[in-house]
């Protein structure tokens, strides 16, 4: 008698390998037809990947930043968009679990998040705000236990399939445009009208369109703490983390299949070297740097994370800000090395060395806030902020 | 301390209402402070009061409200004295 079901290794790794098995083979489709990865998403309900970070409490399984950063990676190896999708909405979760704990409706949606694997969404950008997230134009209007919300939303990533979505606004018509809130609205509570397309270079399985947000839901549904608060504590720090995963993933299959391409190659030539070999060697070499600037940002956050005073210092931004900015830059020289290493065959579609869909991937990482925003942040702080130094610090 | 405090929220803190409608409780965020402006309130203040914010203070809660900075820069003034 066979027991496949129960013969299954149900660790985290290998729930996480079967996903990206699927991922992988519908990757190219997915990116030439600029399609939502609907089989790797279906996959991670069916392993129930997309509640893991849920506690324990309420229903989940409690994983911490670096087991999703692990499962983030993993994806990004087989498809970047299917794994970018499961990466935004773990970082939406993230807020979830850490600043919902205290509000009857967030627990109960957190119970019914892990039960039925529902997919979230964020609509966080605006038309008219320019591109920073911290500021809203909208404002939430809320009757009695009623909220009402409008949004010109210009990117709701996998919005048309998402089962609910996060979205920010001024906390009251009177508001200033930085005193936002956050409201979970669920699918059924809201509509959206598409007003722009997703046609682009790379990443185009995430299907970020814009869309006209309006949603009415029980007022109840707005998270209890300001958004500034929620984007500090746990938005800046997951989102440059697990994006940074997803990259790091792009990185190290380009690097496995240049691998494979010089020793193939060396195989054929009898022992002799090509000529891509050294470039090989520092393609390894950045890829190391990358795995070790996002492995000190997963331990610097896991000890910042029980600390909000630190968890909202200059200091924490400021190395957080730096993880994104290095982890975006590397993974282009690491994916441009591979090219060279792989020659044509990297550059053509569908061969086993094919590049062109991880460098087109790629290049999204250093927009997706853009680096040069974060690098105007960074210089801001440093002119009060006073770097530690030390080594082991 | 409170005037000056409020004299530079009122030079570099860019808020959309006037600093002398604030209440020294108000959180400046909710207010519209940016963090931009913030570094520069925290500039301000340095020279001000000739200090130096240490890294333990540079935070959202320490320039939260007029009375939290009040608050931060006394607390340093203070251990500038005990040294």
């Amino acid at each position: 008698m066979s027991l496949p079901a129960y013969a299954a290794d149900m660790s985290l790794s290998a729930r996480a390998h079967r996903v990206a098995a699927v991922a992988a083979e519908f990757a190219d489709h997915v990116d030439r037809d600029g399609r939502f990865p609907r089989e790797a998403v279906d996959a991670m309900k069916v392993e129930r990947l997309i509640g893991i970070q849920i506690p324990s409490a309420f229903g989940g399984e409690g994983a911490s930043i670096a087991e999703i950063a692990e499962v983030c990676s993993i994806l990004g190896q087989a498809c970047a968009a299917s794994a970018m999708v499961f990466a935004m909405h773990q970082i939406k979760v993230s807020s979830l679990v850490e600043h919902g704990g205290d509000s009857e409706w967030h627990k109960d949606f957190m119970r019914e998040l892990a039960g039925r694997q529902l997919l979230v969404a964020s609509a966080t950008t605006e038309g008219g705000i320019g591109g920073n997230m911290r500021n809203s134009i909208c404002a939430i209007e809320v009757e009695g236990d009623t909220c009402r919300l409008t949004k010109d939303a210009t990117v709701i990533s996998y919005g048309a399939h998402a089962d609910a979505i996060m979205v920010t606004s001024r906390s009251n018509e009177k508001a200033a445009p930085t005193d936002q809130v956050m409201t979970v609205f669920k699918q059924g509570q809201y509509t959206l009208q598409k007003t722009v397309d997703w046609d682009t270079l790379g990443m185009r399985g995430t299907c970020s369109d814009g869309f006209l947000f309006q949603g009415e839901a029980p007022s109840v549904q707005i998270f209890p703490k300001p958004f500034a608060e929620i984007a500090a504590q746990s938005m800046l720090a997951t989102s440059h983390l697990l994006w940074s995963a997803v990259w790091y993933g792009i990185a190290a299959d380009a690097v496995l299949r240049a691998q494979a391409f010089v020793r193939a190659a060396a195989r054929k030539a009898g022992g002799t070297q090509p000529p891509g070999a050294l470039r090989l060697a520092e393609a390894s070499n950045l890829l190391q740097l990358l795995k070790g600037n996002i492995l000190s940002g997963l331990k610097l956050y896991a000890d910042a994370r029980l600390d909000h005073d630190r968890l909202s210092s200059m200091a924490f931004s400021i190395a957080m800000n730096n993880v994104k900015l290095a982890s975006s830059e590397t993974i282009l020289t690491i994916i441009n090395q591979a090219m060279i290493i792989c020659g044509i065959m990297g550059y053509k579609n569908g061969t086993p060395y094919s590049l062109g869909r991880h460098l087109r991937d790629a290049h999204s990482a250093q927009l997706m806030i853009s680096n040069d925003r974060i690098l105007g942040n960074t210089s801001t702080m440093l002119l009060v902020q006073k770097p530690d130094t030390s080594l082991l610090g | 301390m409170n005037e000056t405090i409020r004299e530079l929220l009122t030079r570099v803190g860019g808020l959309p209402v006037a600093v002398t409608e604030l209440e020294d409780g108000a959180d400046l965020y909710a207010a519209g402070l940016s963090s931009f402006a913030s570094v520069q309130l925290m500039l301000g203040l340095e020279e001000a009061f000739d200090i130096e914010f240490p890294d333990s203070l540079l935070n959202r809660k320490s320039f939260a409200s007029i009375a939290a900075i009040e608050q931060t820069v006394s607390h340093i003034l203070k251990a500038h004295e005990a040294a």
